[in-house]
């Protein structure tokens, strides 16, 4: 197996619940403790009213695709190994998600329900993807 | 406040955009579209006591305007970057006639210029986006228009032939601007759907291409504006929103905030999408004119795509669109790009379009958009009356 090429996350002081629950292959979001609201990306303050008290908690990992696309020429050669489905996935509690769909391009329609999986790329870092349920 | 009639575009120039820029650096390009303008604007440099200037993506660097003021040797009174990727040319031209409405200073050139080299490193992605798109190979702008047209087919059934029209429509223009990067032959839509798939559902001629250039405008005063060589291009409406930056934080990715800023300066101007008489669309892409064309009025949201087939957005058309051939054929120089919107709706407002100009044209609407439908800036600009 080759080694892992494509560009890594650097968590911040913000995101480091995120990426480690990832690694634990769980998915979790911060979740407003005034509002109700389900924050993504990780924030240091709720986007909606403003409040610092966020926090993480476990989601579903249930989603539909809001949108994708099959890139076929990659705007960096990081990513010119082989057609890949960027996607944008509305989960279950909310938020949307930029992610990877792991399926056959034909496959693919917006709408359509998706589930997360966890792409362990290297022993220290997981990705965030998503499948069809 | 309003800013209507406070100040007008009195010069212009753009450079022919370049596929090959050999050693020239932007700070050349920057001087030799300055000085085509001001001389345009029948100004001398001495007379030009403001500076709005755009960070090329190929120099990046701090207090790019003093460097920037200083290679021109100019003095300003007011000096700033716009910072709006793809709107900061229409940003532009409303912060000048704010800044001279509020007596700052008189005549501001506004300059941008750039260059793409093939395999030339990027500026660094901010760390959010590196953290949370970059992994997943959502870098640069394709991605994001591609989700948005996706999603406008999905919502509305906007077909790959309907915004294949856009590039066709905007080519018959660019065959009538010797400027033009790609103005040697029209486009088809059979044509546009043959090139390649990029990123899927766009294909190849859907896609600006990268090359260098510049282009600027010299925004004055009424009084100076009066005195100038060519007819003033009033400032009639601006306006100017942003709702979010990743194109995952969008609230919709078929509905835009170009809605608020082109109702803004419609509001502004005391005009609505029926007075205007040539649109330049900010165009990236096919999809942006759709999107674009949707969200300032022009035509029922999702109704873009018929709309398109339905009009003939050529420079004799009913409703003439980038009548350079928008970027789609002209090309993008970099953020110069947004300045050519800016500069042809100039153009043509001060008859001074020759083989494309359109008859009695006195309204223009122009729009510029930043990253992922991000930013967004619209104009309305009037002919003298």
């Amino acid at each position: 197996m080759s080694a892992y090429f494509k560009p890594l996350p650097n968590p911040s002081l913000t995101s480091r619940p995120f990426w480690e629950a990832a690694k634990r292959h769980e998915l979790k979001l911060q979740r407003c403790a005034e509002c109700g609201k389900f924050v993504y990306y990780p924030r240091d303050r709720c986007p909606d009213c403003f409040s610092d008290r966020l926090e993480w908690r476990p989601v579903s990992g249930r989603a539909t695709v809001y949108s994708y696309t099959v890139v076929y020429r990659a705007a960096t050669r990081l990513f010119a190994d082989a057609p890949y489905i960027l996607a944008v996935v509305e989960l279950e509690e909310g938020p949307r998600l930029t992610t990877n769909l792991v399926a056959s391009p034909e496959a693919m329609r917006v709408g359509m329900p998706v589930t997360v999986f966890f792409d362990d790329v290297t022993p220290e870092c997981t990705l965030v993807k998503f499948k069809p349920a | 406040m309003s800013l209507k009639r406070a100040a007008a575009i009195t010069g212009l120039a753009e450079l022919k955009p370049l596929k090959e820029p050999g050693e020239l650096t932007a700070l050349k390009l920057i001087a030799t579209v300055a000085a085509q303008a001001i001389e345009d604007a029948g100004l001398e440099k001495r007379d030009l006591d403001g500076l709005l200037v755009g960070v090329p993506f190929s120099d990046p660097g701090m207090l790019y305007p003093a460097v920037a003021a200083e290679a021109l040797g100019m003095r300003p009174r007011m000096l700033n970057i716009v910072d709006l990727g793809g709107a900061s040319a229409a940003g532009m031209v409303w912060r000048a006639a704010a800044a001279i409405e509020a007596g700052m200073c008189r005549a501001v050139l506004c300059v941008m210029a750039d260059l793409n080299r093939l395999g030339e490193q990027r500026p660094p992605l901010v760390s959010l986006h590196r953290e949370f798109e970059l992994p997943y190979g959502n870098f640069g702008a394709n991605c994001g228009y591609a989700l948005i047209a996706r999603r406008h087919m999905f919502e509305y059934g906007t077909t790959p032939a309907q915004m294949a029209e856009v590039a066709v429509a905007q080519r018959k223009n660019a065959l009538r601007n010797p400027l033009a990067l790609f103005n040697d032959r029209p486009l088809t839509i059979e044509e546009v759907l043959a090139s390649r798939l990029i990123v899927d559902p766009l294909h190849l001629y859907e896609i600006v291409s990268p090359c260098s250039g510049g282009a600027a405008v010299v925004v004055a005063a009424p009084e100076i504006a009066r005195r100038g060589p060519h007819p003033p291009v009033w400032l009639l409406g601006a306006g100017e929103y942003c709702d979010h930056s990743t194109i995952t934080y969008a609230p919709s990715l078929t509905s835009s905030s170009v809605k608020a800023a082109a109702e803004a300066a419609f509001k502004m101007a005391g005009a609505a999408p029926r007075d205007i008489d040539l649109v330049c669309p900010y165009d990236c892409y096919t999809i942006t004119v759709i999107v674009t064309l949707e969200d300032a009025g022009f035509c029922a949201k999702g109704r873009g795509g018929p709309f398109v087939m339905e009009h003939d957005l050529s420079y004799e058309g009913d409703l003439p669109c980038n009548t350079h051939g928008g970027q789609l054929s002209f090309g993008q120089a970099g953020l110069a790009g947004g300045m050519s919107h800016v500069t042809e709706a100039a153009r043509q407002l001060s008859g001074r379009a020759d083989a494309r100009q359109v008859k009695n044209a006195r309204l223009a609407y122009v729009n510029g958009n930043g990253g992922i439908m991000s930013e967004q800036v619209s104009l309305v600009l009037e002919r003298e009356r």
